[in-house]
């Protein structure tokens, strides 16, 4: 059951704290916003992204089950 | 008044501990805000420093009511911790430390929950904080003698200071804030100026240089 | 087979069970309408006591939605019925984007139909409320409408209207439900989606006032008919508004699947196309000589990286330089911006600003590197924010960059291949500054 990183970019402000702390799956763009991997994380990364989501000072990032259906904007 | 139990100084000290603490986790705080930065440290440490010595400065303040409750000296119910006017020690004091703690666990509590809670309510019971810090502070200055001289007095007056210079560096980047509909115009005027306005003739000047 | 609103009234087949078009719009323009003359032409809403047969009927027809996303409509009726609880029911009519004029145009002419769809869809998902959504100035028809179907006792559920602030955001889904709900017309974060948990919590179904005429038509024709029209993958008719290259416009409607050059005025004196813009402001610029051979379906517009949209199509005459207006319309998008993600308030302003550039005399180098990377192939904008908004603004702004790279090139040098710099594309004055613009 693979799991992929999801921002709420209305919540995101740009603190940057998700990038240092998985810069494996986060880079930050040129204004300070994350730039999240598409991919599902990978199961030895499971742990690490759990924690960047909790340290989240806006709770921007969320863990989303990838077999559940992508949202239609 | 003197104790000479080893509750009655174990509670002082923890109480002077915490006080240290509670000042800390409150600039962190702002600093988390201010997405500001630590010298020296990534930015996850200044998120995650002000999470966990919050939870120390309540650790701190469990054992700080509980050494005061043992102390035989003078007769403390333990529920004087969390409930207001429940002691008749200090009464005034002591209901200033319980109002304060009743907010540091709300806070907590709610940062715990947060994902499952209302975001709403969730910065509304945060914002307490501003009036937790000054309630603790009261209670340390009234509650015992302690912190009215000496090294102890300058403590206070340092946390009071810091305190001070965090919440002006606060409320002076709250007020050059623009609100969210005020933003796009603003990053608008300085990035693409109306053709034509002044701004506009700016930029063709960087242009043709 | 097209048939335009302005045409002189010659005859024209009247729409029904043997017609072809004009199925939405009234064969002969100009004439009030009336719900004696709507219920003389098309009888009672036929209310059919239940979702079933309604949400069949559209998916046989194959009907998917007019407002420019396209999504089949029984699937979303699909959804707001067999949800839980109480259910709304929006006609969205906050036709937002400055260059479509189709929804006005039919909340004027044939406003009947549109509220025969609201309230045989509010049966069919069972809704207890149902409201219109409108830009204000345009609901003087419909007021007449609806209290005719009062006291002519048609209705099956009573209908509250609500004004959309002028925003180019206003009309979408998750916007249109804020600003249902009490706040600013911004759209939220999604999921969940509104039709399974919308205004104030209730399963909300969100549909743009023609999908609603159409609905209407196939409630008493059937999907035969509708089907009758279009292709086999996108079946019936839609309104287009078009934007001719001698500089008239019309509202047409047009056979899904009809030639791109149908639409276009062939008079030889008139001036020549120089690009197409297809889909409006969230659309794709296109040569000319690619454009003028397609036909206007998503099927075959997809393949050259366009899409109907709402069904704006724009001849950009020979006498106007694309990147000013290009240029003009990044504008608008940017300053129509919520301002609430990150990518988006910071880089639509900044590629508004690019573009700008390169239509003026002479640009920095560093400005073609910067919309690369804004607007190029691997985008930082696109995907990045909570509604398609930079997406399609990006869309935009990257075939400009395409179809207008000779021109690029020449201003470079500091000349323009026109002299006009005449505004073309029509745009609204002022911009957004204070929360009561949101409202």
């Amino acid at each position: 059951m693979a799991e992929t990183l999801r921002v709420n970019p209305i919540n995101c402000s740009g603190h940057g704290v998700c990038a240092e702390l998985l810069p494996e799956l986060i880079s930050l763009d040129e204004w300070g916003y994350p730039i999240i991997d598409p991919r599902p994380v990978p199961s030895a990364l499971d742990l690490e992204a759990r924690r960047t989501v909790a340290a989240c000072p806006a709770l921007a990032l969320k863990l989303i089950r990838t077999d559940a259906p992508a949202p239609v904007r | 008044m003197n104790g000479t139990t080893a509750f009655w100084y174990a509670s002082r000290a923890t109480g002077v501990v915490a006080l240290l603490l509670l000042t800390a986790v409150l600039v962190l705080g702002i600093l988390v805000s201010r997405q500001g930065r630590l010298p020296g440290l990534p930015r996850f440490a200044v998120t995650s420093l002000h999470r966990n010595i919050s939870l120390l400065a309540v650790a701190f303040i469990a054992v700080h009511v509980l050494t005061a409750v043992l102390d035989t000296y003078v007769n403390i119910p333990i529920l004087a911790g969390v409930v207001p006017f429940a002691s008749s020690y200090e009464r005034g004091w002591l209901t200033l430390g319980a109002v304060s703690f009743d907010i540091m666990l709300a806070m907590i509590i709610t940062s715990l929950l947060r994902g499952r809670l209302n975001r709403v309510l969730w910065r509304a019971v945060h914002l307490l904080a501003y009036l937790c810090w000054p309630v603790a502070f009261a209670h340390s200055i009234g509650s015992s003698r302690d912190l009215q001289h000496g090294w102890l007095l300058d403590l206070a007056v340092g946390c009071a200071l810091a305190v001070a210079a965090a919440v002006s560096w606060r409320l002076a980047h709250a007020a050059r804030q623009l609100p969210r509909a005020a933003r796009v115009a603003a990053i608008m005027a300085r990035h693409a100026p109306a053709p034509g306005t002044r701004g506009s003739e700016r930029t063709r000047e960087r242009i043709a240089r | 087979m097209t048939t335009t609103e302005m045409d002189s009234p010659a005859a024209h087949p009247a729409a029904g069970p043997a017609g072809g078009l004009p199925r939405l719009l009234p064969p002969v323009p100009g004439v009030p309408e009336d719900l004696r003359a709507h219920l003389a032409r098309y009888g009672r809403p036929p209310y059919l006591g239940g979702p079933g047969l309604l949400i069949r009927g559209a998916q046989a027809a194959g009907l998917t939605g007019r407002g420019g996303a396209a999504f089949p409509v029984h699937r979303k009726l699909a959804i707001v019925a067999g949800a839980r609880g109480r259910k709304v029911i929006v006609a969205n009519g906050a036709e937002s984007e400055p260059a479509s004029r189709k929804d006005a145009l039919l909340l004027r002419v044939a406003p009947n139909l549109v509220l025969d769809g609201l309230q045989l869809a509010a049966e069919a998902i069972g809704a207890s409320e149902a409201l219109l959504y409108l830009h204000p100035g345009v609901s003087q028809e419909i007021w007449r409408a609806l209290s005719q179907r009062a006291a002519a006792g048609t209705d099956w559920i009573d209908v509250t209207i609500t004004e959309a602030p002028p925003r180019f955001l206003a009309g979408q889904e998750s916007a249109l439900v804020n600003r249902l709900g009490g706040g600013p017309a911004l759209p939220t974060f999604v999921p969940p989606r509104v039709s399974e948990r919308g205004l104030r919590g209730a399963a909300t179904l969100v549909q743009n006032v023609e999908t609603l005429a159409h609905l209407a038509l196939i409630a008493r024709y059937g999907p035969r008919w509708f089907r009758a029209l279009g292709t086999g993958q996108e079946p019936g008719s839609m309104l287009t508004t078009v934007y001719q290259a001698d500089g008239t416009s019309q509202v047409i409607e047009v056979e899904i699947g009809a030639p791109l050059r149908t639409l276009l005025a062939s008079q030889p004196q008139a001036a020549e196309a120089q690009a197409l813009l297809i889909g409006g402001f969230h659309g794709t610029w296109l040569p000319t000589a690619q454009a003028a051979s397609l036909t206007l379906d998503n099927a075959t517009l997809n393949r050259h990286g366009a899409a109907l949209g709402a069904g704006v199509i724009a001849a950009l005459p020979a006498g106007r330089c694309g990147l000013v207006e290009a240029a003009r319309v990044a504008r608008y998008l940017a300053a129509e911006s919520a301002g609430q993600c990150g990518p988006c308030l910071n880089g639509l302003p900044r590629m508004a600003a690019g573009l700008a550039e390169l239509a003026g005399r002479g640009h920095r180098r560093q400005v073609r590197a910067d919309l690369e990377r804004w607007a190029g192939p691997r985008s930082l904008i696109t995907g990045r924010g909570a509604c398609n908004h930079p997406d399609g603004t990006v869309r935009f702004v990257a075939s400009a960059l395409t179809v207008f790279a000779p021109e690029i090139a020449l201003h470079a040098q500091g000349h323009c291949s026109t002299t006009s710099r005449r505004p073309f594309l029509p745009l609204p004055d002022g911009m957004p500054t204070t929360e009561d613009d949101w409202f």
